[in-house]
């Protein structure tokens, strides 16, 4: 189980998934359904912190060091939960100058600075050397350890010839790797998706390893933890291990550690990337403060205890526990998924390190003086997008070769974390430059690249040298005695500080001289034009109206800065930039209108995104003559009155934003009291239509009641009042009924295919007996195909017995007459009534439609035809608009007279 | 044989108005709006009016105003009907001197009762100038 191969071939499939994972990314990415937009991916990609320092070293420094470990664990969780503010703004800054890297923030925030590129680059470089050696130390005594136990894995390292050395192939294997996962295709946008997607799958996975060791040690090495600690307690030489007393330096230590976390947690390259380059969403910091911190318990919950059982085994190194414990039980699946937690843990810190890293080179270092070599401006139909590429996959494995380097001359002289944590320090001299950078606008490049310069040398010879002379390569003398014997130059206790903790006493000088240079330097010299603008730009980047200003006044040409952008961006890439803002013909190299001010801004952008901020202004500076910049006009927006132009700009928008709410409060107010008044007016109307019939009925019945002397003829005519009068008043109950339901939306229809034809002439046929009695002809005009409509046909009847009713009453009174008509027009069937009368005026077309509207009828008819009660119209209406229909009046096409129309949608039987 | 002059645009009530006031021995004649009404009354000189508000054309409130406005009419007991039940209507009607305002539906003793002392009160009246 444990074979070569098998490890071998586990190592590999895991490291094909990862590879999936990043694809799938990638193109989800590409299709705009990012599946790294969460707090928790976020929160986890940020657990690219916990490297196979944590996944081993934890337990080894708590073996040697009792809690000390925690320290760099807290170091991070301050960070999250304090100093989230800070990482916004950087966020916020990097997202609106296109920030690539550490290098490349701390390059723009010092007036786009060349040279500080350079640098910062060299620092990262040389100081995560350390971290990544530790890294393929783990991977290659874990795997020695899987593969050979119990032979001790040590043997494994570098005693050998390199090419025999297995370092010396994982750090090939790894650089193959993530050439092929980071670099396939140049991202014009700063961000890897993919890479992020799968940094989350490691850091799932490294937890759920680290685990599952942890679980097997205390329920299955030992009955639960009372009996782990039950036992570690009888043992005497172990008491005190795990006290407070025994980190390194005391309190100084612990304030050292704590620092240092603190501050590398931010700077080191592969943090700052998926911290801020990285991230998606700058919500997600704040929700991620309690879910990163949530991890960081997770993950160190079982150190003590695999420690403990680590020292009561007693056999090994203590960085080596995690394996070892299964291993010595004699499983062998466990131990395999223990190595890949570890493989991910590893490959996790080394494939983030090195994408960011060799950013940095190939922006900072390479391209720069790439770009000083006067032929290669020379052939503008070069393409230096594929040179980027190259650059970088070249700089991958060189970083990678650099970190074998290390781990082959000196990894054996530190333990894992201490090895760490000189990376720690070296990525902390960025912490003065890049947080000062974000609050006080004072600090200029001159006195930055003093600060770094000094604090890494500083560090250099208080923690890197030392370990040279510890491994052998230098005099141990030095350490001991002091270069050429000067005792206040020892490097571990420089100027006679004696007692701290290495740590503790390398980050108090390098960052006293750092931080002494910076301020020191920036306030005895002068900022230039653009150094004020970017440490405006920086400082104020919480500000909205600041980062979008278009900088550059100069001039140039379309067409130039077309040729510019092709060669570095290609061409997909710079037809978006020109077409985003709105140019509508296709961009040439002929073009020779100028360029404005925002284009060339884009461009820049899109430039810095590819190259840095540093690269991407010598560029521009190339193509673009005369001013780069006018600082006045940059200025003026940022200094005190325009900040109090932007206040009463607020102000102002405020006011009219209450205004607005005012009017519109107003206006809600009065058509509430129209509403009110409507309601007011519609139930003294009904009241008066109910009391009209009451009126008859009630007269009638006293009179019948108290008058004997009534003839029976008349008595019958009286009775015969009572019930049509009865009869009015259920239907106007009933119309008052329909009408409510219709306004309130409650009307129920019972939908079914109709035949619009059958309808009309089922409805003719039941109103014949009225037509008789008033002495209306009425005629039916009904087409040769069936007229199929969707709807109730109750309710549809009723409206067309109400259109015939009305028409019936409005006739002229010699040669009374009414023609029904069945029409169809594009997907819609009509159903007309028509009269003979004088029809209804234009402007009273629509009044008609309204509650209790009462049509002026015929002075000499009025008495012998029925008034209506007004209802009628605007329920037919409500019924019809209920079908999705129209009901409309006009002037009469045949007859001359009132026309209503029933307009239905046609629907196939 | 005392007048009375009902005006109603609802055909039932009008019957039952003329049935009651024949009933109590006065002489009626109906009208179904306020045109016709006045010209009755300025035809024909009533004793009493039992006039409704709302009548298609001119309404019961204007025709009260045109027969307060002539002398000959000052003093003609006029006798409201309405189906509006409201305070405002009442007292809208009683201010342009209507006698008396009666809400529909209404109880056919009061209202020949309130007739009846009407024409009392406006004979004697009469008798005393």
């Amino acid at each position: 189980m444990r074979t070569e191969w098998v490890s071998l071939a586990v190592g590999f499939s895991y490291l094909g998934i990862l590879f999936l994972i990043a694809a799938w990314g990638d193109k989800r990415s590409i299709q705009g359904r990012s599946i790294i937009n969460s707090p928790l991916v976020y929160a986890l990609s940020i657990a690219v912190y916990c490297t196979a320092w944590t996944f081993y070293g934890s337990v080894g420094r708590a073996a040697e060091t009792g809690l000390s470990f925690l320290l760099v664990y807290l170091g991070p969780t301050l960070a999250m939960l304090l100093g989230w503010f800070m990482i916004r703004k950087m966020i916020r800054i990097s997202r609106a100058q296109k920030i690539t890297s550490i290098a490349d923030f701390i390059s723009a925030r010092y007036g786009k600075s060349t040279r500080l590129g350079v640098l910062v680059t060299l620092i990262a470089v040389i100081g995560v050397m350390p971290y990544i050696a530790l890294q393929l130390k783990a991977i290659t005594i874990s795997h020695a350890l899987l593969t050979g136990y119990p032979l001790e894995p040590t043997q494994a390292l570098a005693t050998k010839a390199f090419l025999f050395d297995k370092s010396f192939w994982v750090a090939i294997v790894l650089a193959v790797f993530i050439i092929l996962f980071g670099t396939r295709h140049l991202d014009a946008s700063e961000r890897h998706e993919g890479m992020v997607a799968a940094i989350a799958f490691e850091s799932i996975v490294k937890l759920l390893a680290f685990l599952a060791a942890g679980i097997f040690v205390v329920f299955w090495l030992y009955q639960g933890p009372m009996d782990l600690f039950e036992q570690a307690a009888s043992r005497t030489d172990l008491v005190g291990t795990l006290g407070l007393d025994a980190v390194p330096g005391g309190a100084v230590g612990w304030v050292g550690t704590l620092i240092l976390s603190t501050l590398a947690f931010i700077t080191l390259p592969r943090q700052f990337q998926v911290l801020v380059i990285e991230n998606v969403d700058e919500r997600h910091v704040k929700r991620a403060g309690w879910i990163f911190p949530l991890y960081l318990f997770a993950i160190n919950i079982m150190v003590i205890p695999i420690a403990l059982a680590g020292l009561l085994m007693g056999d090994g190194s203590p960085d080596d526990y995690v394996l070892t414990l299964p291993l010595a039980a004699g499983l062998d699946a466990l131990p395999l998924f223990v190595f890949i937690g570890g493989l991910s843990a590893a490959t996790g810190m080394v494939i983030v390190e090195t994408i960011a890293l060799s950013t940095m080179v190939s922006n900072h270092l390479v391209m720069p003086v790439l770009l000083r070599w006067k032929w290669l401006h020379l052939d503008p139909a070069l393409n230096l997008s594929g040179w980027l590429l190259g650059i970088r996959r070249v700089a991958i494995l060189l970083i990678l070769l650099l970190g074998y380097l290390y781990h082959a001359l000196i990894g054996e002289s530190y333990t894992l974390v201490t090895t760490g944590l000189v990376s720690f320090a070296a990525a902390s001299q960025f912490a003065p430059a890049l947080l000062l950078g974000l609050y006080w606008r004072g600090g200029n490049a001159k006195g930055t690249a003093a600060g770094l310069v000094g604090g890494f040398i500083v560090w250099g010879y208080t923690l890197l040298l030392p370990g040279f002379a510890l491994s052998g390569w230098l005099d141990s003398s030095l350490i001991n005695q002091g270069p050429w014997g000067i005792a206040w130059l020892k490097p571990y206790a420089l100027f006679g500080l004696e007692g701290w903790d290495i740590y503790a006493h390398a980050l108090f000088w390098s960052l006293l001289v750092n931080i002494g240079l910076l301020v020191g330097v920036s306030l005895f010299s002068r900022q230039s034009n653009l150094e004020q603008t970017q440490a405006a730009l920086f400082t104020e980047a919480l500000r909205p109206d600041v980062m979008q200003t278009p900088l550059w006044l100069g001039q140039t040409t379309k067409g130039e800065l077309y040729q510019l952008a092709n060669r570095y961006l290609g061409k997909v890439a710079t037809l978006k930039i020109f077409t985003q803002l709105g140019s509508t013909e296709s961009p040439s190299a002929a073009d020779d209108t100028p360029a404005s001010p925002t284009l060339i801004a884009h461009t820049e952008k899109a430039l810095t995104g590819a190259l840095g901020s540093a690269s991407a202004r010598v560029l521009i500076n190339s193509v673009v003559r005369g001013e780069a910049l006018d600082i006045e006009a940059v200025l003026s927006i940022l200094d005190t009155t325009s900040q109090a132009l932007e206040y009463n700009k607020r102000l102002e928008q405020k006011s009219t934003e209450l205004a607005q709410i005012g009017e519109e409060l107003r206006g809600a107010n009065v058509r509430l009291r129209e509403l009110d008044k409507l309601k007011d007016e519609f139930v003294a109307m009904v009241s008066h239509e109910l009391r009209t019939p009451l009126t008859s009925i009630r007269a009638f019945a006293e009179i019948l009641r108290d008058s004997p002397e009534v003839s029976p003829e008349q008595k019958s005519h009286f009775l015969d009042v009572i019930v049509k009068e009865s009869e009015r008043l259920s239907r106007l109950i009933e119309e008052i009924l329909d009408l409510a339901r219709l306004e309130s939306g409650r009307m129920r229809l019972d939908l079914k295919p109709v035949n619009l034809s059958e309808l009309a002439k089922d409805s003719a046929d039941a109103i014949t007996q009225l037509y008789d009695d008033r002495q209306v002809a009425l005629k039916l005009l009904l087409p040769a195909e069936e007229a199929w409509v969707k709807a109730d046909p109750d309710r549809l009847q009723q409206v067309v017995i109400n259109l015939l009713d009305n028409a019936s009453k409005f006739t002229s009174p010699e040669d009374a007459r009414v023609v029904m008509t069945i029409s169809s027009k594009t997907n819609r069937w009509l159903l007309a009534v028509e009269d003979n009368g004088t029809g209804i005026v234009t402007e009273e077309r629509d009044k008609v439609f309204e509650k209790f509207h009462q049509i002026q009828q015929h002075k000499d008819a009025s008495g012998s035809r029925p008034k209506g009660s007004g209802l009628g119209l605007p329920i037919s209406r409500g019924i019809i608009t209920h079908h999705q229909g129209l009901l409309y009046a006009e002037a009469g096409q045949v007859l001359k007279g009132a026309r209503f129309v029933i307009e239905l949608p046609t629907i196939q039987p | 044989m005392a007048k009375v002059l009902v005006v109603d645009d609802e055909p039932n009530i009008v019957l039952s108005l003329e049935f009651l006031m024949q009933q109590a021995g006065f002489d009626v004649t109906t009208a179904l709006d306020g045109e016709s009404a006045m010209a009755l009354v300025t035809e024909n000189p009533p004793d009493l009016v039992l006039l409704d508000i709302s009548l298609p054309g001119i309404s019961g409130f204007e025709v009260l105003e045109q027969l307060r406005s002539q002398e000959s009419f000052k003093r003609l007991p006029i006798v409201m009907l309405t189906a509006h039940g409201r305070e405002v209507e009442r007292e809208k009607g009683l201010a342009l001197g209507a006698d008396d305002y009666i809400t529909k539906p209404f109880s056919t003793r009061q209202l020949v009762e309130k007739v009846q002392a009407l024409l009392n009160e406006s004979s004697q009246g009469l008798q005393e100038d």
